[in-house]
């Protein structure tokens, strides 16, 4: 009863923090804070949601399964998150702020 | 409850499909598609169809959007604009459209348990295949057992494909020199990737193995398997790949499989039965059934594991000399 009490905080959280990301990607100005959004509230929402389908299994093999891929996912989601910003700064993309002074010195 | 994830998963569906058709950037484009693919693979989970959802997943969201991508690399990621009249082609999508869905009115409704689909083989496979073959994945006992031909023509296909590939694109040759990859710079790629890669190879071979007991199977585990080692070649470069998996050794994997599966048929043909009538391969016939959906899942890994990592080869490779010139 308790159990399921906390997975279900666990789980809305953990939607809740999804959601935010979702809404940082399509409103935040440039590329790297559209990326931090996503991949920061990721992490967290994966976290929260799998520690409440955790403890809403009998603690078996189930259990492991899902500890497995949250593993997995905390592992990679972080490393494309860092693979794709290193990629944009090698190509030379440039965030919202320097292409604002970039264009405030051309003005001057 | 359901039909509304159907609906939601549905309309997303068509969403990504329009965007499809818009969009001019053709990596966008491939993206949309794994996209698509995933939620293809969400409705089929929410059909309770896990098997085809995992295939899905693994080869239309995984292998699909890396081959599509090494396409890309070769022709460029910019739509060329046609010039064509599009007054008939609608026409004819739209006429063909209207005739599908005439077609569908005579369909029986949907989910009834009266259906003839239901009613013909499905049910015979549910009563009988406990007692024949024991396998708790039913979804294994009628691929590679009572529908072994299929499956074997299924693998004929993909090893094919993989031919057709090669003699169009050609395989890395061995001799050229390591080229420097671009992604030495990247040290928590190559890190991550190298705890990642035997992580993901166990798990194929767990999928491979386990598919009689829980969804998988050959052409899963082959796939998650050529999929590691893409990944491989990804980070650490095509050269030092083809090193460790040599072009040649993958031709002969890729034959082996397909011998492997229609061996395990000649191999029953020799003990008395029919053409992979697996019954007559041990003392009692279940045992049989049990070694034979051993074998050929064996071989349909074999042969899907070799035919994708070197149709990924030879376009990574002609990718490459593309780049170098």
């Amino acid at each position: 009863m308790i159990l399921e009490m906390i997975s279900n905080i666990f789980l809305i959280l953990g939607a809740f923090f999804a959601l935010t990301g979702a809404v940082g990607l399509f409103k935040f100005p440039d590329f790297f804070t559209r990326i931090h959004a996503a991949s920061v509230t990721d992490s967290i929402a994966t976290i929260l949601l799998f520690s409440g389908l955790i403890l809403r299994t009998e603690f078996d093999l189930v259990a492991v399964k899902l500890v497995f891929v949250l593993v997995f996912l905390l592992l990679t989601s972080p490393t494309a998150s860092h693979a794709l910003a290193k990629s944009a700064r090698h190509g030379l993309l440039a965030t919202s702020a320097e292409t604002l002074s970039k264009t405030n010195k051309d003005n001057n | 409850m359901t039909e509304l994830i159907d609906l939601v998963l549905l309309a997303m569906l068509a969403i990504t499909a329009v965007g499809v058709i818009f969009l001019k950037d053709l990596f966008a484009v491939v993206m949309l598609f794994g996209i698509y693919s995933f939620l293809s693979a969400l409705i089929f989970v929410n059909l309770d169809a896990v098997d085809v959802a995992f295939t899905e997943a693994a080869v239309g969201a995984g292998i699909s959007t890396v081959l599509m991508l090494s396409t890309l690399a070769l022709t460029g990621r910019q739509e060329k604009v046609s010039d064509h009249k599009t007054f008939m082609p609608l026409l004819i999508v739209v006429a063909t459209g209207a005739a599908l869905i005439y077609g569908t009115l005579d369909m029986p409704p949907f989910g009834n348990p009266d259906n003839p689909v239901h009613q013909h083989v499905a049910l015979r496979y549910i009563q009988d295949s406990p007692q024949e073959i024991g396998l708790p994945n039913m979804v294994t006992s009628v691929l590679a057992s009572y529908r072994g031909f299929d499956t074997l023509g299924e693998t004929a296909v993909v090893f094919a494909a993989a031919i057709g590939v090669l003699s169009l694109l050609g395989m890395p040759k061995r001799e050229r020199a390591a080229i420097e990859s671009g992604l030495e710079s990247h040290l928590v790629l190559q890190v991550v990737a190298k705890i990642i890669i035997p992580l993901i190879i166990l798990f194929a071979l767990y999928v491979q193995f386990h598919g009689d007991y829980g969804p998988g199977g050959g052409f899963q585990a082959g796939v998650i398997a050529a999929a590691a080692i893409i990944l491989y070649a990804l980070v650490f470069g095509l050269p030092v790949a083809t090193q460790v998996l040599q072009p040649d050794l993958l031709k002969t994997l890729a034959a082996l499989g397909v011998l492997i599966y229609a061996g395990t048929g000649v191999a029953s043909f020799f003990l008395g039965g029919n053409f992979l009538d697996y019954n007559v391969l041990a003392s009692n016939p279940v045992a049989g059934q049990h070694v034979g959906i051993i074998l050929i899942e064996l071989g349909v890994g074999i042969t899907v594991f070799a035919a994708m990592l070197s149709i990924f080869y030879a376009f990574a490779s002609k990718a490459e000399r593309k780049n170098i010139q």
